[in-house]
C-alpha cells in the first residue's frame, strides 16, 4: 500500500471530540452574549470617543484572530512541508484557518472603518497597522486563490504550503518598511489609534471577553471546516476508486482525459 | 558542473531566447513607456506633480512589467513540453532557479535603464545621488526576479496562471515597491543619507528570496 | 544479467484518472521491449513513470538501480525519454536546441555537431525550432535525447510523424542498442516495423499488463506476457 493511501486511511477526520466541539461552541456562544452585555452596557463611554470606541472590543479581538490564525495557517505549513511531520492534517488546518483569517482580516479592517469615521473623521488612514493588515488582507486572498486550483491534493497542498511560508516571511518586512515609512512621514502621531493607552475596570474586561469569544469561536469553526474538508476529500476519494475500478474492468473510461485541471 | 555552471547555462538559454525573440525590447519596453504616458494623461503634467510622484510611478511601471517578463520567461517553458526537459536534465533546481532568476534580473536592469531616460525626459526629473540609487535599483531588482521566478513556477502548469502571479506576487513585493521609492526620492530630492536604510532592507529581501527560491524551486518544478 | 527496470504492480494517478493499474514490467541491459497497446492503455504514462517524472500511486519501481518510490530523479541523467515533444525552445535553431541539450549532460558542442550530422539535421542547422516540420522536429527530439548517450532509452512512438531520414536512423539505434548495451523501451503502434528488432514484447491494456521475465538466465527468452 503506498504512502499515501496508508496516510489518507490514518489520518484524523476531525480535530475536536464532537462534544468538545460543541462544548467550544456553546461557550463561545456565552462569551459572545457576555462581552454585547459588557460592552454595549456595563462599560462606560470613552471620554474622548464616546459611544464609537465600544467598536474596540469587537475590533481588537478580531485583529488578534486575523493574526493568530495566520500563525495557524504558517505552523501547519510548516509541519506540512517537514518530511516528518507531512500529513494531509495539517494542510487541511492551514487552508481552514486561512479561510477563517480572511474573514476575520476583512472584519477587522470593516470595523477599523466604522471606528475611524467618527473618531477620525475618514473612512481610512495610512497607518502603519491599517497598511499592514491589508496587506495581510490581499496575502490571504492569494492563498485562497491558489488553493482553488484544480490539481491533486499533495500537489495543491505542497504549493500552498510554500505560498503561505513566503507570505509568513513576508509580514514582517512589510510591518517593518510601512511602519518605518509612516514615522517618517510623521503623520503617524495625528491617527494615533492609542490604542495602547491604559485601560481598566470593565473596559478592560470587556476586550477581555471580546479575545476569548472569538478564540472560541475561531476553534469551533476551524474543527467545523476542517471537517467539511475532509468529506470533500472522501467524495474525491470514492469517485477515484469507482474510476479504478472501472478502469480495471475496462468499462467506460477508455481514453485518458489528459491531466486533469493541470497542463504545460 | 556546479551549481553556476549549470545557472549560467539556464540563464544562457533564456537570454539567447531574449536575444533573438526581443519580446522584453520590442514588448514590454514599449509597454513601460505607454504607461508612463498613461500617467500623465492621469494626472496633472503642468504642476510639478509628476515630477514628485515620478519614482513611485516608475516602480509602478517596473512592477507591471515584471509581471509580463514572469509569463514570458515561464511561458518560453510550457512550449514543446520544455519543462519535461528541464526536469529530465537532471539539472539541480537550484541552479535552474538561479539561472532563469539571473535572466529575468538582466532583462529587467535593460528595462529599467531605458525606462529611466523614459522618466528622466517625460517628467522632468534630475537624478542626483547615483550611487544609492543604482543600488537600490539593483537590489530592489535582484528581489523583485526572484520572487517573480518563484511564483512563476508555483503558479506554471496551472490553466489561471497569468491571472493568479499578479494575485499572489504582488502583495509580497510591496515592501521593495514601497523601499525603492523612497530610495529613489531620497536620492532625488531629499537627504541622500535617508535612501541607506531603505538600500540595506532592498538588500535583506532580495537575499532572503534568493534563498528561499533555492530552496523551493526545484520541489515545485517537480510537480509543475 | 542486471535488470535495468524492475516494475511490480505498478499504479500511476493522472490527476484523479488511473492512467496505471497494475503494471509489471522487466528489462533487462541491452534489452530492446516493445511497449504495445491501444490508445490510452498508459503506454506514455508508463514510460514517464519509468523515467521519474510520475509517481507511483502504489507498488515497486526500480530504474537503473533506484527505487523511484524513494528518489525519483538521481536516475534521469543516465536517461532519455523522446516524446511526442522535442523539450526544445522554439526560438532557437536546431543547432542551439541540440548543444543546449548536450551541454545541460555535460556533453560537448562537438559530439552535438556529430549527432546532428548523424540525422541528417545539418541542413537545417540555423533553423529556428518553430519553422521546422513535424517530421524535422521529432529528428531534431531523437538527436537531443541521444546525444547525451543514456543507459536507457525511452522511446514513445518514435516513428509517428517521423520522416524517412530520421526513421532510417532510428532502425539503426534500435538494431544497435544490444551491442552497445543501451536499454530500449519503446512504446508503438507499428508493431510490423518494431517487433523485428525487438527481444521482448509487453502489451498494455487499461493500464494493466506489462511483460516480466521469466526465468530464464540470459533474459533473452520471450518473456511472458499478461493481460
Amino acid at each position: 500500500m503506498s504512502a499515501t493511501a496508508l496516510e489518507a486511511r490514518g489520518s484524523s477526520e476531525r480535530l475536536l471530540n464532537p462534544w468538545v466541539r460543541r462544548g467550544f461552541g456553546i461557550a463561545a456562544l456565552a462569551s459572545l452574549v457576555a462581552l454585547a452585555i459588557v460592552g454595549l452596557a456595563v462599560a462606560p463611554p470613552d471620554a474622548v470617543q464616546g459611544d464609537a470606541q465600544r467598536i474596540m472590543y469587537v475590533h481588537v479581538p478580531a485583529a488578534w484572530l486575523a493574526y493568530l490564525a495566520f500563525g495557524v495557517t504558517s505552523v501547519s505549513s510548516t509541519l506540512y512541508l517537514w518530511p516528518r511531520t507531512r500529513a494531509l492534517v495539517w494542510d487541511r488546518i492551514a487552508g481552514a484557518s486561512a479561510e477563517l483569517g480572511v474573514v476575520f482580516t476583512s472584519l477587522t479592517l470593516v470595523l477599523g472603518s466604522l471606528w475611524g469615521r467618527p473618531v477620525w473623521g475618514v473612512w481610512w488612514a495610512w497607518d502603519a497597522r491599517l497598511v499592514t493588515t491589508a496587506v495581510l488582507f490581499f496575502l490571504y486572498l492569494g492563498y485562497l486563490a491558489l488553493r482553488r486550483i484544480p490539481a491533486a491534493v499533495d500537489v495543491r497542498a505542497k504549493r500552498c504550503a510554500i505560498a503561505a511560508l513566503i507570505a509568513f516571511v513576508d509580514v514582517p518586512i512589510v510591518h517593518f518598511s510601512v511602519t518605518w515609512w509612516r514615522t517618517l512621514h510623521q503623520q503617524a502621531t495625528v491617527f494615533n489609534p492609542k490604542l495602547d493607552a491604559e485601560i481598566h475596570g470593565s473596559m478592560a474586561l470587556a476586550l477581555w471577553l471580546g479575545v476569548l469569544a472569538f478564540t472560541l469561536l475561531y476553534v469551533y469553526l476551524l474543527d467545523l471546516r476542517y471537517r467539511l474538508e475532509v468529506l470533500d476529500e472522501d467524495r474525491d476519494e470514492r469517485e477515484l476508486e469507482t474510476a479504478i475500478a472501472d478502469r480495471v474492468r475496462g468499462a467506460g473510461v477508455p481514453t485518458a482525459p489528459g491531466a486533469v485541471g493541470v497542463s504545460s | 558542473m556546479n551549481l553556476f555552471q549549470e545557472a549560467a547555462l539556464i540563464a544562457g538559454k533564456d537570454l539567447r531566447i531574449e536575444r533573438r525573440a526581443r519580446v522584453v525590447s520590442q514588448q514590454i519596453l514599449p509597454f513601460g513607456l505607454i504607461v508612463l504616458l498613461l500617467f500623465a494623461f492621469a494626472l496633472d503634467p503642468d504642476r510639478g506633480v509628476l515630477r514628485r510622484v515620478a519614482p513611485g510611478l516608475f516602480w509602478v511601471t517596473v512592477l507591471l512589467a515584471t509581471l509580463l517578463a514572469i509569463s514570458r520567461s515561464f511561458g518560453i517553458e510550457s512550449e514543446n513540453a520544455a519543462r519535461d526537459g528541464l526536469r529530465l536534465s537532471g539539472l539541480d533546481g537550484s541552479a535552474v532557479f538561479l539561472g532563469k532568476a539571473a535572466a529575468l534580473a538582466l532583462e529587467l536592469l535593460v528595462f529599467e535603464a531605458l525606462l529611466t531616460f523614459g522618466v528622466v525626459v517625460l517628467f522632468d526629473v534630475h537624478l542626483a545621488a547615483l550611487v544609492p540609487l543604482c543600488l537600490a535599483t539593483a537590489a530592489a531588482t535582484v528581489g523583485l526576479a526572484a520572487t517573480g521566478t518563484l511564483y512563476g513556477v508555483l503558479a506554471a502548469g496551472i490553466r489561471a496562471r497569468e491571472t493568479l502571479v499578479p494575485v499572489l506576487m504582488l502583495p509580497v513585493v510591496a515592501p521593495v515597491l514601497l523601499g525603492a521609492t523612497r530610495a529613489w526620492e531620497s536620492s532625488i530630492d531629499g537627504p541622500t543619507s535617508d535612501a541607506w536604510p531603505w538600500v540595506a532592507m532592498l538588500g535583506v529581501f532580495a537575499v532572503l528570496f534568493v534563498g528561499i527560491g533555492m530552496l523551493a524551486f526545484g520541489p515545485l518544478l517537480e510537480e509543475s | 544479467m542486471p535488470l535495468v527496470v524492475r516494475l511490480r504492480s505498478a499504479v500511476c494517478l493522472l490527476g484523479r484518472f488511473p492512467a496505471l493499474a497494475g503494471v509489471d514490467l522487466d528489462v533487462a541491459t541491452g534489452e530492446v521491449v516493445l511497449l504495445s497497446g491501444g490508445n490510452g492503455a498508459g503506454k506514455t504514462t508508463l514510460l514517464r513513470v519509468l523515467a521519474g517524472l510520475v509517481p507511483l500511486h502504489d507498488g515497486e519501481a526500480e530504474v537503473l538501480g533506484v527505487d523511484l518510490t524513494r528518489d525519483r530523479r538521481s536516475h534521469r541523467p543516465r536517461l532519455s525519454f523522446v516524446g511526442q515533444e522535442a523539450f526544445a525552445y522554439d526560438d532557437l535553431s536546431v543547432r542551439e536546441n541540440v548543444r543546449f541539450a548536450a551541454r545541460i549532460s555535460g556533453r560537448t558542442d562537438a559530439d552535438a555537431d556529430a549527432v546532428i550530422d548523424e540525422l541528417e539535421l545539418a541542413g537545417l542547422a540555423d533553423v529556428r525550432h518553430g519553422r521546422l516540420s513535424t517530421g524535422q522536429r521529432r529528428r531534431l527530439g531523437l538527436a537531443a535525447g541521444l546525444v547525451r548517450r543514456p543507459e536507457l532509452l525511452l522511446l514513445d512512438e518514435p516513428h509517428a510523424g517521423l520522416d524517412a531520414p530520421g526513421r532510417a536512423f532510428l532502425d539503426g539505434v534500435l538494431g544497435s542498442a544490444g551491442r552497445e548495451g543501451t536499454s530500449v523501451v519503446i512504446a508503438s503502434h507499428e508493431l510490423d516495423l518494431v517487433r523485428p528488432v525487438a527481444s521482448r514484447e509487453a502489451s498494455l491494456v487499461n493500464g494493466q499488463g506489462g511483460g516480466t521475465l521469466t526465468g530464464s538466465p540470459d533474459g533473452s527468452a520471450a518473456g511472458e506476457v499478461r493481460s
